[in-house]
């Protein structure tokens, strides 16, 4: 009970230091600009005459959230390592883990915000047609799910460094390989030279392809549990790394 | 209240920390001193729970930080080094959400914060943001959350660093009025402070503690303390000299300053403690002579620390 409580000041106040700051505005403007043009221009959204999200609305989200989500994560860790102020917060009465899962949550919710506020995307093909919402539904809670696995990871590179760029750059790069091990091209030219067993495993890693499940509709729990289960194990990581900073 | 027991820090191969004991009591000020380097941040670094020790225990409040963090934090208050603040903030809302985090719920935060406001004197930057302050400001807000929970026990690691001579007044006073009731230790650089504030005094040197007593003892250390300063007109500074060297009682004479007919001789006794007996000497022998000024040295601290904290000097223990 204390623990929550504990875990809901620290996102409380995370959440506020992203409204303090024009990163949230900047964020959220960018985003949503980039999924208006990408679904109405690239996507020919209209010229598709379907009242469906998945393909040319979802299909984009794990590339903008390849460069996105670690712009939000990036200063979880690194900021506090900066100004000092990690100091202050891990000699406070809670746990390390605490202020971990409380500041995953904060930015966590602030995605799940901009995620929101897409909803003219919904309005509009339920204007259009008659979409199956639960589809599209499902589609928004893998996108998030998503969407936390890559913040899990910025949050391990931010904790890594103090500047906040260098933490950026590592978490665009990690997210870009897990991108790209399910990216249909390179899968193809991996199975060039590479028996379709190791092809499997690599594609298995991948959020591509377990974020196909979840735009089709399909709510496999064996998906819920990859995004879960790196989530985990990255805020695992960032406990080990902040354990090894204060060790020496 | 606070207990640290055979304490050591390595990192890598460089000891941070080696081996020191003391402890505190409620009631007592301890003044932590020791040149850049010394061991004293990583010291106090441990006793918060910020940083595991190597080697070595800290109770505090009967609690083991190790052992039972969260029991042991609740009880402390924090200042650390440049007093880090959420710069995103404002005064008001970083003081809201360290009340909010100590476990203070509902009306009592704002009294908490309205008290520490009060003694920090804040009133004036209270809804300013935090990255926006002098720095004098930004130092008294991290103070302030440091007590905002009226700790038993205070770590500060040089709560008067870049404040103004003012500041530094009132923070001085405050430590000293908290100091009755509640057990501090603190670090600093400036000596005055030691005397001005501390019950007692710890001077640490690469890691290890080179000396631990009350100010005046540790004034009593100084090569002057008990030393006789002498400043006399018209008479000749060599003729001086030689008369009180040869005084019983007294190691040397030194003359410090020779000005036309002025002389200023520092007189040092074989044993510090005199009581007086020096000056009366000095004051015998000086019949005759035209004495503008003559009183006892009580030692310095400055000289103190730096004789024993000399990089030069060979490693020593405690």
């Amino acid at each position: 009970m204390n623990a929550w409580s504990n875990i809901k000041t620290i996102t409380k106040r995370e959440l506020g230091a992203y409204f303090s700051s024009p990163l949230a505005y900047v964020f959220i403007v960018i985003f949503l600009l980039l999924c208006g043009f990408f679904t109405f221009f690239v996507a020919q959204f209209f010229d598709q005459n379907q009242a469906a999200l998945a393909r040319p609305f979802m299909m984009w989200h794990p590339w903008f959230y390849l460069f996105l989500v670690p712009a939000v994560g990036m200063r979880l860790w690194a900021e506090e390592r900066r100004v000092g102020t990690i100091e202050l917060l891990l000699t406070m009465p809670i746990t390390a883990w605490q202020a971990i899962v409380g500041k995953f949550l904060a930015s966590w919710l602030f995605l799940l915000l901009a995620l929101v506020l897409t909803f003219p995307m919904v309005i509009t093909v339920n204007i259009l047609g008659h979409p199956d919402n639960g589809v599209i539904f499902c589609g928004y809670v893998g996108s998030w799910l998503m969407a936390g696995a890559y913040l899990a990871i910025s949050c391990i590179t931010s904790a890594m460094t103090r500047t906040q760029v260098v933490s950026f750059i590592i978490s665009v790069v990690i997210c870009l390989f897990l991108i790209l091990a399910g990216f249909p091209p390179v899968i193809r030219m991996l199975e060039g030279w590479a028996s379709p067993k190791v092809v499997d495993a690599i594609a298995a890693i991948s959020v591509i392809t377990h974020f196909d499940g979840f735009q089709k509709g399909v709510l496999d729990s064996r998906d819920v549990i990859f995004f879960l289960s790196i989530i985990g194990f990255s805020l695992f990581s960032t406990s080990v790394i902040l354990r090894g900073h204060r060790a020496g | 209240m606070i207990k640290v027991h055979n304490l050591a820090k390595v990192f890598g191969t460089k000891h941070a920390v080696d081996g020191i004991s003391f402890s505190v009591e409620r009631g007592e000020v301890l003044g932590f001193l020791g040149p850049n380097g010394a061991g004293k941040s990583t010291t106090m670094r441990m006793i918060t729970g910020f940083i595991p020790p190597s080697d070595g225990t800290v109770t505090v409040g009967g609690f083991d930080v190790v052992e039972n963090p969260i029991e042991s934090r609740r009880l402390i208050g924090y200042l650390p080094e440049n007093a880090p603040a959420y710069t995103d903030m404002t005064v008001y809302g970083f003081l809201k959400f360290c009340a909010e985090i100590r476990g203070l719920r509902g009306d009592a935060i704002n009294k908490s914060v309205n008290r520490v406001v009060e003694m920090c004197f804040l009133e004036r930057v209270l809804h300013q943001s935090v990255e926006t302050l002098s720095k004098g400001y930004g130092h008294r807000t991290c103070f302030a959350q440091s007590i905002i929970h009226d700790p038993d026990v205070l770590v500060l690691d040089e709560p008067t660093d870049g404040l103004d001579p003012n500041q530094k007044h009132e923070v001085r006073g405050l430590i000293r009025r908290m100091g009755e009731k509640k057990a501090i230790i603190f670090s600093t650089h400036i000596l005055e402070e030691v005397d001005a504030v501390c019950s007692r005094a710890i001077i640490i040197d690469r890691g290890k503690i080179v000396a631990n007593g009350t100010p005046s003892e540790l004034r009593q250390k100084s090569e002057w303390a008990g030393a006789v300063t002498l400043r006399i007109t018209g008479v000749n500074a060599s003729a001086v000299n030689a008369k009180l060297s040869q005084l019983p009682g007294v190691k040397r004479a030194t003359v410090l300053k020779e000005e036309a007919t002025r002389v200023t001789m520092r007189v040092y006794p074989k044993s510090t403690d005199t009581n007086g007996a020096l000056a009366r000497s000095v004051a015998e022998a000086a019949q005759g002579w035209h004495v503008e000024e003559l009183h006892t040295e009580e030692g310095r601290l400055d000289d103190v620390f730096r004789s024993i904290t000399m990089p030069d000097t060979p490693e020593r223990n405690a």
